[in-house]
């Protein structure tokens, strides 16, 4: 799908026209350069390469500088192919802003949610606890009860759901409304919430009509 | 200033009357009714103005046949008309929740 690469700034709230105020996140999307493109001819499927932010030459490696030094261009902080474009009628060095998106559309929006360590069943896969606390209940309560019976099958199954390292990973979320639209400062602002950290990356994808 | 600072102070409004804790205001609310919008008016005592930003509200109580009855305005909510002040009152609270358990003379001298 048609997409760009934003930033989340944080959430905060707004009012619509009916005077509900409305929970948000603000999200600076874009301007993204399009920087390599992919073929049919060349590598089998199409699609483009959006850079997002620029960042200093020092800070960059040699063999991602030959990338940016081969389209002449400044280096960029994050690249991400989007499918979905009109591939033949884009260049290098194109511009794609944030008013690809329109007020109320909606969005697909992808990111990395926050990190939250190693974290029990209850919290990582929403396990409802043992019972109460008291009629003798001892030290049980957030535990995940049984993870399997005794003679048969003697082992516990493969995917049994259990404590570990929780969030850090890709979350996609679909239908977001998009609230309004600035061009002027990049800014997209989606009703409800969106997964990550402030200044976390995400990709913002437009839906099929 | 960040950015969403400035996203929320384009929506603040700055037509707002003044007003403070104990004083006696008059809020004219926009009330949709199918089509048609209508203004209705709630009298009150204010005894509570909380937030920031955007999210900045206030709580009117008026007693209403009997039933004392609190509702909370966001201040800077496009569904209030206008907002009149009748009466400035003298408290020596920010937070006037104490009035809950007086009568309604004792209230009068209370914040007067």
């Amino acid at each position: 799908m048609r997409g760009i690469l934003g930033k989340k700034l944080g959430m905060t709230s707004i009012f619509d026209e009916n005077g509900k105020l409305i929970p948000c996140t603000v999200i600076e999307a874009g301007p993204c350069t399009v920087l390599q493109k992919r073929t049919k001819d060349q590598d089998g499927y199409e699609a483009v390469q959006l850079g997002f932010e620029e960042r200093s030459e020092k800070n960059v490696n040699k063999p991602d500088m030959g990338l940016f030094k081969k389209y002449n261009m400044k280096p960029m902080r994050h690249l991400r192919e989007f499918k979905g474009y009109k591939v033949a009628e884009m260049n290098s060095g194109d511009k794609v802003t944030v008013d690809i998106f329109e007020v109320g559309e909606k969005v697909t929006v992808s990111g990395t949610s926050k990190g939250k360590g190693f974290q029990g069943v209850m919290k990582r896969h929403g396990f409802g606890g043992v019972g109460g606390a008291t009629h003798g209940q001892h030290n049980r309560l957030r535990a995940p009860g049984s993870i399997g019976s005794s003679s048969y099958p003697s082992r516990v199954f493969r995917g049994m759901r259990m404590a570990g390292r929780t969030g850090g990973e890709r979350v996609t979320y679909k239908n977001l409304t998009v609230l309004r639209v600035i061009p002027e400062s990049n800014i997209l602002i989606i009703k409800g919430s969106v997964a990550g950290s402030k200044t976390g990356i995400l990709e913002i994808y437009k839906q099929a009509k | 200033m960040n950015k969403i600072d400035l996203i929320e102070q384009s929506m603040m409004r700055t037509d707002m009357a003044e007003f403070q804790p104990g004083d006696v205001i008059n809020v004219h609310v926009r009330v949709k009714e199918g089509n048609k919008e209508r203004i209705q008016e709630y009298q009150g005592i204010v005894i509570s103005i909380k937030g920031a930003g955007l999210r900045r509200t206030f709580t009117v109580r008026k007693i209403s046949n009997g039933v004392g009855v609190e509702r909370i305005f966001p201040i800077h909510s496009p569904s209030i008309a206008k907002v009149e002040k009748v009466r400035t009152g003298s408290v020596r609270r920010a937070k006037l929740f104490y009035l809950r358990t007086l009568a309604a003379k004792q209230v009068r001298a209370k914040t007067t």
